[in-house]
């Protein structure tokens, strides 16, 4: 039976995901299913529904549970400088290039709460690229983009992004750009003088400009192959010849229908560089 | 491209894993006919060095998983520091960047709970070493689906914590001796 019919439980999850888009056109239909899956079992266990069929009811008609289901159906685990040696590879090696440019365009592809689009910022105005750069932070969850927006963050993991910056490189300290209070932790607001925030589907939009570097990293992990083709088209069309991509430390475009039109530019930090293909 | 492999055997090991795979992986033969998924517990900061050891070692290719890895038959797959491993359907592997579970990403119980629904009945899960209860839910996810599981014997494990544990959840777990893991592995093809 479980061979030849497709489980009833996988129905179940198309059916919901079908519905999230007809209702609220929110698509993800082509994220990979091993942890989409995951996700709506524990969004169906910590929301109390017996089936992922009455999850769907309630999606269906109560506009509250939009917001609590993407809570669960986009990751937000992130960190300022995580990685540092990514940061650490861009300041290196592709700050010299950005340097030859009047002006910049880098978009930050699924900034969740704002932690890699901070640590641009505050890598550019060290290099002394702020003044010139306009940041463009997307993405789908409102409540994210919304704390991306507010930049406060929870006081415990300060020390985290601290060592982080050092490790990337850092020329100033970090506490430079914060101040504390009640456990928690506000970036300056001069860091987003130069930041545009806006809503943006790597799934359903299209390229809103020409960019100098886009970062994006452990965001297409969530979605299938053909879907990663779809974004990475978008990142294709918005980068000029030369122009950088830069992905999550396990995430590749060796498997992409789009590998042609870009070269590794630090190969072990995931950094491409745009060809003329 | 290889054609998609009948089998699939997945491995879990934490604390005392690079002497536990030592004696396990390097004595499967050429030609293996089923890929090897290995989830250890390691630092999350650091680069892993266990696909360049298991490479040299063995006489199957060992390599670190990326994103949408396609999967084929005789090859090892390790899971990469800081990213849970699930198994997208056969053919390929996704990585995840969720929250730990047990406090572990890679999460053991994650990754053979995903090869438990790509592979039913045509998985063995192993359960080696380690000194906390990761792998025990995922074991009986396999068990469940109609899988083999295998647990080592505690006796013999560096940490026998995760050993017990995969035992208490999976009373009719096969329990081996690490010598004849491999042994089984290549006279069961399932």
């Amino acid at each position: 039976m479980i061979d030849t019919y497709e489980k009833v439980e996988d129905i179940e999850i198309r059916l919901l995901l079908e519905a999230l888009y007809h209702r609220y056109h929110y698509d993800f239909r082509n994220y990979a299913m091993s942890s989409i899956r995951r996700r709506l079992r524990q969004a169906r266990e910590q929301l109390g529904f017996s089936t992922i069929s009455a999850m769907q009811e309630h999606v269906l008609h109560d506009p509250d549970m939009l917001p609590r289901m993407l809570r669960y159906l986009t990751v937000q685990v992130s960190e300022m400088f995580r990685d540092p040696s990514y940061f650490l590879a861009i300041r290196q090696k592709v700050v010299p290039h950005l340097r030859t440019y009047p002006s910049l365009k880098i978009w930050v592809a699924g900034c969740s709460a704002g932690e890699e689009l901070y640590s641009l910022v505050i890598l550019f105005r060290e290099e002394g690229l702020e003044e010139r750069t306009l940041f463009y932070a997307t993405d789908i969850n409102p409540d994210a983009l919304a704390q991306a927006e507010t930049g406060v963050y929870d006081i415990e993991r300060v020390r985290l992004f601290t060592e982080n910056h050092r490790q990337a490189g850092g020329k100033s300290s970090l506490s430079d750009y914060y101040t504390t209070a009640y456990n928690r932790c506000a970036l300056d607001k001069s860091l987003r003088r130069n930041v545009v925030f806006s809503d943006h589907s790597l799934v359903t939009d299209q390229v809103f400009g020409e960019m100098q570097f886009v970062s994006c990293r452990n965001v297409m992990i969530y979605f299938d192959r053909p879907l990663q083709d779809r974004a990475i088209g978008l990142f294709r069309d918005s980068l000029p010849h030369n122009g950088f991509l830069g992905l999550g430390a396990k995430e590749t475009l060796r498997f992409s229908t789009h590998a042609d039109s870009f070269r590794e530019f630090v190969r072990e930090e995931k950094i491409y560089q745009r060809t003329r293909a | 491209m290889s054609k998609t492999p009948e089998g699939a055997v997945i491995i879990g090991a934490s604390a005392g894993a690079l002497e536990a795979l030592s004696s396990i992986l390097p004595a499967l033969p050429a030609g293996y006919p089923f890929p090897i998924f290995v989830i250890v517990h390691l630092p999350p900061k650091k680069r892993s060095v266990l696909a360049e050891i298991f490479n040299e070692k063995c006489r199957l290719r060992a390599i670190e998983a990326e994103d949408k890895e396609p999967v084929e038959p005789g090859v090892i797959y390790f899971a990469p520091p800081n990213y849970h491993l699930l198994l997208e359907g056969r053919s390929s592997i996704a990585l995840s960047n969720e929250e730990e579970v047990l406090f572990s990403r890679p999460s053991i119980d994650v990754a053979f709970e995903s090869a438990a629904e790509a592979w039913g009945d045509r998985l063995t899960g192993i359960v080696l070493t380690g000194a906390n209860h990761d792998g025990a839910r995922g074991l009986q996810a396999i068990e469940n689906s109609g899988g083999t599981a295998i647990v080592q014997d505690p006796s013999t494990a560096f940490a026998r914590t995760m050993p017990d544990a995969a035992i208490l959840a999976c009373p009719k777990a096969r329990i081996l001796a690490l010598p004849e893991i491999p042994s089984y592995l290549s006279s069961n093809f399932k």
